[in-house]
């Protein structure tokens, strides 16, 4: 199996040359299967230059799993060339959105609507499948198979497992670990302190042991406080995950929008020094999320980019 | 009564209690308005919190896990998720207070909150583990759910019902036994079960007037009859029932006593009751 990063950026796409070294695309992660499958993982405006390589490999076959439908993880989809083209088959597969009640297919049509873009759903020429995905639900493709569990974002999102001839990558999607939402001294905030425990071991659970995790790490402790229910996690909540689930790699990425290179890399490596990473048992090994490196799974340690502080 | 393939509809375009209607729109109209606010104003409504617990234990979100109260389904679904499935739900509308003759709505939301805040306190009675106090008190706010919608469906027959029980004295079933073949306990756990909501939810509102012999043990069915006669006792609020009975045999043996007994035994009743009322104040 192997992984690459299309887009690791939070919110908005953001190039330049200050973002050059990890990249400036929106969301978007390509794997690849034992046996070729390709399973992508939320369509931002990374989908446009993985479309761009897929062009070279006609008739394309291809299955998108959607975390949540905000623009950051949608962007790119009607820009996705396959979908033009007579002779490919495309799945989509995602949450709808439950206070409209409309399906994962309405909410991506509406992107589509004559105001927003020139071409109709209806007109597009590849053999394209829409899937309504319950909590917690298996789709095998070929070797593949992938998993998708409810996270925690203003939005239906979910978290992909994506499991192949024994090796396994997490992506959470857009995620922030559920937070109490009463006060110490609130009658109800112990019971609630339960639930939100009980349901965090359920996603670590679900986690446990993959090879990679990628996991939404999109500010720093100082910047928390503020941002608090905006459904994000931080670099010490991820750190936290990955080593309590024992994955070996984990991948920070939605990195914040207005971040350059020098600033994420500081406040990664800043992030490790707090919780002094590398000083413990089976430590997993902890990277910034970069566009457009294939990476094999699994991966072999060292791999670039990666911890800084195992030579020191 | 009405075809199964219209209720789900009709249930949809029910509006919501007036007080937490305007609390909603007006919670919610700061962007950073207290999430537990929010949560207090849906689970003391019995509209926005069936709603939104039907919607939540649909095969549409299929969940693993059962959602019996509106914490749960913050915890699951987040709080901005379900901040908004109660705006879309106070955009319906507001309930009447009188739609009919014979049944306030707001008397009717008293008695809702009444038998909501003593079944809680009488799961503690009988040593339910305080986790799971919430979701008695849900199936007394609750546990009335069926006469509403009738209120809201049926409003002739229902105000027929309403008048006969009162003319004649007579228990409110018992009178709309005559008037639909059925009353708005079946109709409250129909709907309950036909929404897939959990089993003990479902009996404590299909047998809150009249136990059945199956499922013997069930300790929230009987905190809920329990409750709905207490609050009758004290006159909080009012369900459009003016028939007070003493606790069934089997639920006096869960508690030990008879009803007045138990009234007696229940510490500062009255300062816990109040609490709730603001609930239901315009
Ligand atoms: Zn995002
Ligand atoms: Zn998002």
């Amino acid at each position: 199996m192997q992984l690459t990063f299309r887009g690791v950026r939070g919110s908005i796409a953001s190039p330049g040359p200050s973002t050059v070294r990890y990249g400036g695309n929106t969301t978007c992660i390509e794997i690849r299967g034992d046996e070729g499958e390709i399973v992508i993982l939320d369509a931002g405006t990374g989908i446009f230059p993985l479309a761009q390589d897929l062009l070279k490999e006609l008739p394309v076959r291809c299955h998108i799993f959607i975390s949540h439908t905000h623009w950051d993880h949608i962007q790119g989809l009607p820009f996705f060339t396959p979908l033009f083209i007579p002779g490919n088959k495309v799945t989509i597969y995602g949450a709808g959105d439950p206070v409209s009640q409309r399906g994962i297919q309405d909410v991506l049509n509406r992107q589509m609507e004559y105001a927003y873009f020139p071409i109709r759903e209806a007109e597009l020429n590849a053999e394209i499948d829409y899937v309504d995905l319950p909590d917690q639900h298996r789709v095998e493709i070929g070797s593949v198979s992938v998993e998708n569990i409810l996270m925690n974002h203003p939005a239906m999102d979910y978290g992909y497992k994506v499991s192949c001839n024994g090796k396994s990558v997490f992506f959470t999607g857009d995620h922030e670990w559920p937070t109490n939402i009463f006060e110490p001294e609130d009658e109800d905030y112990d019971e609630f302190a339960q639930e939100i425990e009980a349901r965090r071991l359920q996603i670590v659970d679900f986690i446990r042991g993959v090879d990679a995790l990628v996991i939404d790490t999109s500010y720093t402790r100082a910047e928390y406080p503020s941002k608090v229910g905006w459904g994000h996690g931080t670099f010490d909540t991820s750190i936290a995950v990955a080593r309590e689930a024992g994955v070996k790699h984990c991948f920070f990425t939605h990195h914040e929008p207005t971040r350059s290179d020098d600033a994420l890399e500081q406040a990664f490596h800043q992030a490790l020094e707090q919780n002094a990473a590398g000083q413990v048992a089976h430590e997993p090994e902890f990277h910034l999320a970069t566009e457009g490196k294939p990476i094999d799974i699994p991966a072999s340690e060292g791999l670039p980019g990666a911890l800084a502080f195992l030579d020191i | 009564m009405v075809p199964q393939e219209k209720i789900d509809d009709m249930v949809d375009a029910m509006p919501a209690f007036s007080n937490s209607v305007m609390r909603v729109l007006d919670l919610t109209a700061d962007i950073n308005c207290s999430p537990r606010d929010i949560v207090a104003v849906i689970d003391h409504d019995p509209v926005m919190t069936m709603k939104i617990l039907k919607l939540v234990n649909s095969a549409y979100f299929g969940l693993r896990q059962e959602v019996v109260s509106i914490k749960q389904g913050v915890v699951m679904l987040g709080i901005n998720t379900v901040k908004n499935l109660a705006i879309t739900i106070a955009a319906v509308g507001m309930l009447p207070r009188n739609s009919i003759e014979g049944f306030d709505s707001q008397e009717f939301l008293l008695h809702s909150l009444g038998t909501a805040t003593l079944s809680r306190i009488l799961s503690h009675r009988i040593g339910i583990p305080a986790k799971e106090s919430t979701d008695y008190f849900v199936a007394g706010l609750l546990h009335d759910f069926g006469k509403v919608v009738m209120v809201q469906s049926m409003p002739e027959e229902m105000e027929q019902a309403l008048n006969k029980a009162a003319n004649e004295d007579i228990d409110l079933c018992v009178a709309e036994q005559e008037i639909f073949g059925s009353t708005h306990a079946d109709f409250g756990a129909m709907l309950a079960s036909k929404w897939q909501l959990p089993a003990a939810l479902i009996n404590s509102i299909g047998e809150h007037h009249e136990l059945r012999t199956e499922d013997q043990d069930c300790p929230m069915r009987d905190c809920v009859v329990a409750a709905n006669i207490l609050t009758k006792k004290i006159a909080f609020g009012n369900s459009g029932n003016p028939q007070v009975t003493d606790l069934p045999a089997q639920v006096a043996s869960r508690f030990g006593c008879n009803a007045d007994d138990l009234l007696a035994q229940i510490e500062n009743i009255d300062e816990q009751l109040e609490k709730t009322r603001s609930f239901a104040s315009v």
